[in-house]
């Protein structure tokens, strides 16, 4: 059985270290908030300028300056504080931002991401994505393995323009998770299926290459 | 000491606005965006603006009302989701845009204000954004050259705000604002709360008052995007 949206949630959440920086990015990304382990610290960054995201306010808590990066009304914590856009994104783009989970359209097998644009569509824009995927430590992204009609998402080379070059360290789609070598250095290697599917499976429904590397 | 007070929006843009010229506007979404300037700049009715703004408004509001009258020639910007009607000109080739990375424009905002005419990034190498632009390598890794911007008029909003133009943001509602109020030829800031000089605590100042030309009070309508709440019957998880 493929993973749904929460099981995909629950298994970015396994990424989650304690004490780290995370920003997530708008949709299941957002998710893994509810799924962060008891017991373990984790700090949520938006990218509109806060560090320290609590949780959707209570009806009489809403506050039209309190907002995170997908224009959600939000809470603040005791340890939040704000800063500007240019703050925030020094934080991003200069490395102090631990782990970054977002959406993809397609992934290569080198770590390439396109996840903003498809050309003849109406261009929504890259937001914060290419500075995100530019200067985090850690890139996970969460995804559907194939489009509807059945194409491959995980490619050997995306066909879609790119987010960034060579920035994805783990893909996680609804059929199992892998690892990248952002460098170039290893194959793509498959290290867990989802529950009930096969690595046959997987590499019929696959473009991209990968050597199945499990448990 | 020239007087920076105004007594509404309209007077505030007063001489300062001409057809073809450029303006930042400040906020994210529709938190912090300076709502009664833009609609000052609409009623001057000028003409083929190109706006640096973070996002597009919505239909009715923000600078969306300046969508409605077309007085937007160009937008620079990193998302422009929410709009209808910025769509269909943009689809019709009504509207020039130019998207840049959100980082990327915050800091060429940033570099505008501060006197630096450039810097590299490696947001963005490799894809469409850095077409035609000038690459360089530090320590073995690929770096885009991009620009800082300058605007003819940037527009803020902060919370509280001083005679002598010193500016507080509020919350998530600072974003754009600091940046962009260092980047204008002239700055024009819109406040909720108007105090005399020497009633904000220095040492909690974000936008010193050399940066600011002109302040206004404005009354604020404050309108959410999206409102999203919890229920006080369920339990949900705090993420402390």
């Amino acid at each position: 059985m493929a993973w749904s949206r929460e099981q995909l949630a629950q298994r970015a959440a396994k990424e989650l270290r304690d004490g780290y920086y995370v920003n997530l990015g708008i949709g299941i990304p957002t998710l893994v908030a509810n799924y962060i382990p008891a017991g373990m610290e984790v700090t949520l960054q938006s990218e509109n300028g806060m560090l320290g995201m609590g949780p959707f306010p209570y009806e009489d808590e809403v506050d039209p300056d309190l907002i995170n990066a997908g224009k959600q009304t939000i809470t603040a914590l005791a340890k939040t504080s704000y800063f500007s856009s240019a703050d925030s994104f020094a934080m991003i783009r200069g490395g102090h931002i631990d782990l970054s989970i977002l959406g993809a359209m397609e992934v290569s097998e080198r770590g390439d991401l396109a996840n903003w644009m498809v050309p003849g569509k109406m261009v929504k824009g890259m937001g914060g994505a290419m500075d995100l995927v530019a200067g985090v430590r850690k890139v996970v992204v969460v995804m559907e393995h194939n489009s509807k009609d059945g194409a491959s998402k995980l490619l050997k080379t995306c066909t879609l323009p790119l987010t960034g070059v060579g920035v994805v360290d783990l893909a996680i789609t609804d059929l199992g998770v892998f690892a990248i070598d952002k460098h170039g250095a290893a194959p793509m290697r498959l290290i867990e299926c989802a529950d009930g599917v096969s690595v046959e499976e997987i590499k019929a429904k696959t473009e991209a290459a990968f050597v199945a590397a499990l448990g | 000491m020239a007087n920076k007070v105004f007594a509404d929006p309209r007077s505030a843009l007063t001489g300062l606005t001409h057809d073809g010229m450029t303006v930042m506007s400040g906020g994210f979404g529709l938190c912090g965006i300076p709502e009664n300037l833009i609609i000052a700049l609409r009623q001057t009715g000028v003409q083929g603006i190109t706006v640096i703004s973070n996002n597009a408004g919505v239909d009715g509001w923000g600078l969306g009302l300046l969508l409605e009258t077309k007085q937007i020639k160009k937008m620079i910007s990193s998302y422009v989701g929410e709009n209808k009607e910025f769509a269909r000109q943009y689809l019709a080739g009504e509207l020039e845009l130019e998207f840049n990375p959100q980082g990327t424009l915050a800091e060429r905002c940033r570099a505008g204000g501060a006197g630096i005419a450039g810097f590299y990034t490696k947001t963005g190498v490799g894809t469409l954004v850095a077409e035609g632009k000038e690459t360089k390598l530090f320590n073995g890794e690929t770096y885009v050259l991009e620009t800082g911007l300058i605007a003819d008029l940037a527009i803020v909003k902060a919370w509280k705000g001083d005679k002598e133009g010193n500016l507080i943001y509020r919350e998530t509602a600072r974003n754009f604002n600091p940046m962009m109020a260092t980047a204008g030829k002239k700055c024009v800031a819109e406040v909720e709360i108007l105090v005399e000089t020497g009633e904000l605590d220095p040492d909690a100042i974000h936008t010193p008052g050399i940066f600011v030309d002109r302040i206004v009070k404005g009354d604020f309508e404050k309108r959410i995007e999206q409102r999203t709440v919890r229920q006080r019957s369920t339990t949900t998880r705090e993420n402390a």
